[in-house]
This record gives C-alpha cells, sequence and structure tokens, in this order.
C-alpha cells in the first residue's frame, strides 16, 4: 500500500515513554484508516525511539521516526517544522493529536505551516461521504442541550484534530508485536531554535478526581441555593471527590482542575452526582461513561436528566441536607 | 530596552449568557444576538503582563482585535486599563472565520504596525476555546511561539526565560525576541481600570481597519478562507434517562437511596 493518505497520530513521548493520551488515539485511527481505506501510522519525534515497540504493541503499523538527543525535550520550532516536512512528504488525509498542553500546540503550528484544517478538542470521529469521496467528520459539543455540531474540512489536506483526551480507550496491549519503522533523518542546523526548551521539572499532578470512585459535582445553582458546605459534607460521606462546572470555577468556589468537561476532566467514576447544573454538552461531555449518574436540579426539563440513570426534581436547599443526613445514617449502618 | 508590544484580545459572550446562545439550525451559525458580551478574561493577563513589561522596560502598547463593530467596547476598555493604541480590524468579510483566518487577519494586522518585539495573547477564548489563534498567528508571522507560559522574566539583549506549563509540571524556555506568547492566568493578578482611565478612554480613537483598507485578499479571510466548517448539527442520543423523582424531600431521597443500591453506585 502507498504511503499517501494515512491517518496518522502523533506519539507524544515523555523521557521516550509514550503519553497513554497518544495511544488513546489508536483505535479510533484505525477504525478511520478502516473506513477511508487507508491504514494507520504514528510520528515519533524525540531523543531516541528506543521505546517505540510499544507503539507497535498497541496495534499501530507503521512508525514514522524522527530522533535526536537535542529532541528529547519538546522543541516547539524543530517539532513543528519536522512535522510539516513529514507531512509534505507522505501527504496523510488525516492527522490526529491528543488535546494535551504540548498538542494544542503543535497541531495550530502544523496546521498553519501546510494549510491544513484543525478542529480543537473533538468528543468523535467518523466518516461520511462527500462528492465522490470520504470525509472525517469531526463532532465537538455545541450551544444548548445536547446539540453536538459535525465540523469538516472539505478542500484542504491534510484534515487535522485534536481529541480530548480521556474520551477514547486504551486499546489492549499484545507483547512482542512488531511493525515497520520508517526513518528520517534529522539535521539539527536546518531546524529553528530561536526557542529552546532546556530543562523539564517535574511536578507532583492531583490526579484525585480521575481516580476517584465517586464524584459530587456542583453546578452554578448549589452557588444559587447556598449550599456549597452540604456539597462538601455530602462527598466527605461518600468518600468521593468535590468537582464543579465551570461557572461553579469562575466564580472561585471549585479549584480550576476540579472543573468536569470539554476544557476541563473528563472522569468515568462508580457513581457521578451532579447538584445544580443544567446539563450542557460542554459538561456532560466530561463524565458521560460514569457507571452511574445521579442529579438533582429544580428544573423538571433540565438536560441533565437526560443523561442521568436517577434523577430528583427539587430544591437543593431542601433536598441535599435530606440526603446527606440520610446517606450519612445509610454508610454508618454500613460501618 | 524598549518594547512594542502587541496584544491580542477578543470580544466573548458573557458566560452567564452562555444557555442563551443558540445554533441557527437552518444557517448552521451561532447566534449571540442581545448577549452581553465582555472581554475575553484569559486575555485580561495578556494585557496584565504587557503593562507590567511596559512599566518596566518602557515601549508601546497595542492591543489589536478582529470583531464585529461591537467590540469596540473592548478596546475602549483596553485604553482605559493603559494601552497606547487600540486596533479593531473589522468587516462583514472577516464575518466566519475559523482560527487559521482569523491568525491570517491579525498577522496581516500586525504586519502593519512596523517594528513589534512581543505578541501576547490569552491561552484560549471562552466561546471557542480552542487557543489554536497564538500558535497560529506565530507561524504565519514566522516568529518562534511559547505556549501556556505561566512564569517570564526578559533579560538584556532581549532573551526571555519562560516556565511553560505541561502535564505533571513545566518546561524551562529560553528564547530570543520577537516572540509570541500565550500567558495563563497563573502568570499575574490582572488590575481593575481606574476611573480616570476609564474617563480618559472616552475621548481615545479606536481604529478601525477594513480588509480594503488592509489590502487583504477577501479569500484569505472570514469564511472564504476557513479550510474548516460547520457541516451539520445533530442531537446526541442519550437513551440514559431514569427515573426521575419528585416530592416530599423525605420520601424522594428514600427512594433515591434504594435506586441506587439497586444500581450498585453505593457500597
Ligand atoms: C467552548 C466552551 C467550552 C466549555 N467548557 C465547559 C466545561 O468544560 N465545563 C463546564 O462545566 N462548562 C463548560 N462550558 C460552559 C457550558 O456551556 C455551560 O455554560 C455550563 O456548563 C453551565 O454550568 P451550570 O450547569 O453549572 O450552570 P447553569 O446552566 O446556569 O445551570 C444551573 C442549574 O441549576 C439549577 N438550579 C438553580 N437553583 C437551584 C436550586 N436552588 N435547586 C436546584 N437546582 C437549582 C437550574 O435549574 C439550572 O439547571 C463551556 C462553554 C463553551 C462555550
Ligand atoms: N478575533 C480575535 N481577535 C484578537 N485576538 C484573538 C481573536 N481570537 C482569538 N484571539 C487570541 O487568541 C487567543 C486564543 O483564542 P482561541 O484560539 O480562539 O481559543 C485568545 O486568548 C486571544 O488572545
Amino acid at each position: 500500500m502507498s504511503s499517501k493518505n494515512e491517518i496518522w497520530i502523533w506519539a507524544e513521548q515523555r523521557q521516550e515513554r509514550i503519553e497513554p493520551s497518544s495511544i488513546e488515539l489508536i483505535e479510533k485511527g484505525k477504525e478511520l484508516a478502516e473506513l477511508l481505506s487507508s491504514s494507520l501510522a504514528a510520528v515519533y519525534i524525540g531523543g531516541s525511539g528506543e521505546r517505540i515497540e510499544e507503539l507497535f504493541e498497541y496495534g499501530v503499523p507503521k512508525v514514522y521516526l524522527l530522533h535526536h538527543p537535542e529532541l528529547v525535550l519538546y522543541q516547539g520550532g524543530p517539532y513543528s517544522i519536522l512535522f510539516s516536512r513529514l507531512v509534505a512528504k507522505y501527504q496523510p488525509q488525516v492527522i490526529l493529536m491528543s488535546t494535551t498542553y504540548l498538542g494544542l500546540e503543535l497541531a495550530p503550528r502544523v496546521a498553519a505551516l501546510t494549510g491544513a484544517g484543525l478542529t480543537a478538542h473533538c468528543v468523535d470521529l467518523f466518516v461520511e461521504r462527500h462528492k465522490d469521496g470520504h470525509i472525517l467528520v469531526q463532532v465537538v459539543p455545541g450551544w444548548g442541550g445536547n446539540l453536538m455540531v459535525k465540523i469538516v474540512c472539505p478542500e484542504r489536506r491534510p484534515q487535522m484534530a485534536t481529541v480530548k483526551a480521556g474520551i477514547f480507550e486504551k486499546p489492549q496491549r499484545r507483547p512482542g508485536a512488531s511493525g515497520e519503522v520508517v526513518s528520517n533523518p534529522v539535521r539539527l542546523d536546518e531546524l529553528d531554535w530561536r526557542v529552546k526548551a532546556i530543562e523539564l521539572i517535574e511536578e507532583e499532578e492531583d490526579r484525585s478526581l480521575e481516580e476517584a470512585d465517586v464524584i459530587v459535582c456542583g453546578g452554578w445553582g448549589v452557588k444559587g441555593a447556598g449550599v456549597m458546605d452540604d456539597l462538601q459534607k455530602l462527598a466527605e460521606t461518600l468518600k468521593g471527590a468535590v468537582a464543579g462546572t465551570r461557572p461553579l470555577v469562575d466564580a472561585g468556589l471549585i479549584a480550576e482542575n476540579q472543573m468536569i468537561g470539554i476544557s476541563g476532566k473528563t472522569v468515568n467514576p462508580r457513581l457521578f452526582i451532579s447538584l445544580g447544573a443544567s446539563g450542557a454538552s460542554h459538561f456532560t461531555t466530561g463524565f458521560l461513561k460514569s457507571k452511574v449518574i445521579f442529579s438533582i436540579d429544580q428544573n423538571p426539563n433540565a438536560q441533565i436528566f437526560e443523561v442521568s440513570d436517577l434523577g430528583i426534581v427539587g430544591d437543593l436547599k431542601k433536598v441535599l441536607p435530606v440526603l446527606v443526613d440520610e446517606l450519612e445514617r445509610y454508610m454508618q449502618s454500613r460501618g | 530596552m524598549r518594547l512594542n508590544i502587541v496584544v491580542c484580545i477578543k470580544q466573548v459572550p458573557h458566560p452567564e449568557h452562555f444557555h442563551e446562545i443558540k445554533l441557527d439550525p437552518e444557517s448552521q451559525t451561532i447566534n449571540r444576538r442581545g448577549i452581553p458580551a465582555i472581554l475575553n478574561p484569559p486575555d485580561k493577563h495578556a494585557l496584565e503582563e504587557a503593562l507590567q513589561l511596559k512599566e518596566r522596560y518602557g515601549g508601546t502598547i497595542t492591543a489589536v482585535s478582529m470583531g464585529p463593530p461591537e467590540a469596540s467596547q473592548i478596546m475602549e476598555e483596553a485604553y482605559a486599563l493603559g494601552v497606547d493604541r487600540s486596533i479593531l480590524l473589522c468587516d462583514p468579510l472577516f464575518a466566519g472565520a475559523d482560527t487559521l483566518a482569523t491568525a491570517r487577519a491579525l498577522a496581516i494586522g500586525i504586519q502593519r504596525l512596523g517594528e513589534v518585539d512581543l505578541i501576547l495573547c490569552g491561552t484560549h477564548s471562552m466561546d471557542g476555546a480552542t487557543g489554536q489563534v497564538g500558535p497560529q498567528l506565530a507561524e504565519i508571522l514566522g516568529f518562534p511561539f511559547i505556549g501556556f507560559v505561566r512564569k517570564m522574566e526578559i533579560q538584556e539583549r532581549g532573551t526571555v526565560l519562560a516556565e511553560r506549563t505541561i502535564e505533571r509540571g513545566y518546561l524551562k524556555v529560553e528564547g530570543s525576541l520577537p516572540l509570541v506568547l500565550s500567558v495563563t492566568k497563573e502568570i499575574n493578578t490582572p488590575r481593575l481600570p481606574t476611573v480616570i482611565g476609564i474617563m480618559e478612554a472616552t475621548q481615545k480613537e479606536i481604529y478601525t481597519w477594513d480588509t480594503k483598507e488592509l489590502g487583504i485578499d477577501p479569500a484569505l479571510v472570514g469564511i472564504e478562507g476557513s479550510p474548516t466548517r460547520v457541516s451539520g448539527i445533530f442531537e446526541r442520543r442519550l437513551s440514559r434517562k431514569g427515573e426521575l423523582l419528585q416530592g416530599d424531600p423525605e420520601e424522594v431521597i428514600r427512594k433515591a437511596i434504594k435506586r441506587l443500591r439497586e444500581l450498585e453506585a453505593l457500597r
């Protein structure tokens, strides 16, 4: 099969280890490749590429490898140019990157250099018939209720998308699997070094939300009802984590890294409790895969109930304290 | 060292009114008529950083935005905060631009300003939230770019040291002017405009440039110049809707707990 028209994913590395968010792109990439009668390949830029078998083991058949010790750290200028040259040479039809801090920079830079169309924070991707061929449809949350917006790039190629991390699942790993490596030489003096990353400093990351079994998430209605304390208590009672919608974050009642949704975190706990949130698709996108979703809102027509396994229509001021009491009792009875 | 700084700012719908924004199913465009609008909050940090740098090194600050005539409101706000010049790129032909077409228009506007040392952007716009405009602008101008800058320092001879946020840490980055940066909200605390600033701002001229004035080929901007477009909208089918309880709180809660146990959501 020719190399043209492939589906590419960017395999982001950190200390030569591939980021889990890149691995999440593989299954979707393969599915698209099949629908577009093409094949999947990953682009790896890094120091040595000593661990790229990991990509093969997760199902990538082919890796474009660009490596040099000076490229261990993400170097914005060089990475953008190297990636864009690869695009010009092999002409992929689709490029996917994850919405990491670096993916959110590299994707637009490559798009600007290659003239590609780029859609940010996609929550789904599929293929539709278009004129005499097929086109990639990029889905992003829309305005109002559960509306989703389809975005396409009718003429320009490649079609690029950043994909919300946590939306797609990691594939099975098959130890020992192998694939094709296409090495491209790197010449440092041809690259743009006006900006240079000199050191990576690791910091502890708060993953309490991603790892929580139970999440109690407040919406704007919690502020209106003045029940922030009860929300905290409910989380403590259930040994869960506290989260919030964007308005609560903007109001400073919830920390930025506790925000759920398209611009925040994606979670899938055993129990997700939403209190006083209307259920905008920007928000619900972040927890749709939770095992059980339970919500309380005073508006019986709130969109949040469309995504809930169980709902209570009521004023949080009246309902929440009772819920906290009853659950405290229940938890105690369980020891 | 005097710095010529450009700050890219955008007018966005007030987040409290997001739910009033509707996607018109016919035209598939966003209808934000009548919805109160504000200066994109992340851009306030870009403005603040520019003001602090000017206080330190001297120079000029130019605020630039591409937007509808109503966006003159945020251009005035920029004057009130202390910028030297406010320029609104405004033309019906700019409408419907995706991020690449937006970046192109901004780049052409900025190229008219003469020598520029530093271009500051916010990390994202509240209504689009792509964060793509800054990096695309940099590539079009041929300037280097550093994204998600949470701390920066300019040294003699125009060397910039920055901390750039990534997952689980940050990168220490070194660069030299000219540069395009996007700054995060950790970088500073934006000031409020002073009363005098607000009064004086109303007297200042907001320069408005259209495609003719800019000499832009209309095919490169607006919906024409955008590689991407909306092809449709659909309702996400969510078949999850379960039981809805309503009534006396005590009773409702008892039922809810029972149901949650059945669903094995409680342990
Ligand atoms: C590009 C973009 C990205 C976005 N990303 C995110 C994101 O990642 N996360 C996010 O959360 N939002 C995001 N948003 C915002 C999103 O569109 C909504 O505006 C937001 O989720 C609404 O939050 P809310 O439900 O808390 O507030 P509202 O929509 O105001 O809802 C408040 C709810 O509280 C109920 N209520 C009020 N008082 C009471 C009471 N006393 N008792 C019971 N119920 C009560 C009301 O009936 C209502 O349903 C984004 C928007 C855009 C444009
Ligand atoms: N229309 C615009 N005019 C001026 N600056 C913009 C415009 N759109 C985006 N920006 C800048 O680009 C940043 C990222 O926006 P976005 O890519 O839309 O998320 C914003 O914080 C602004 O600094």
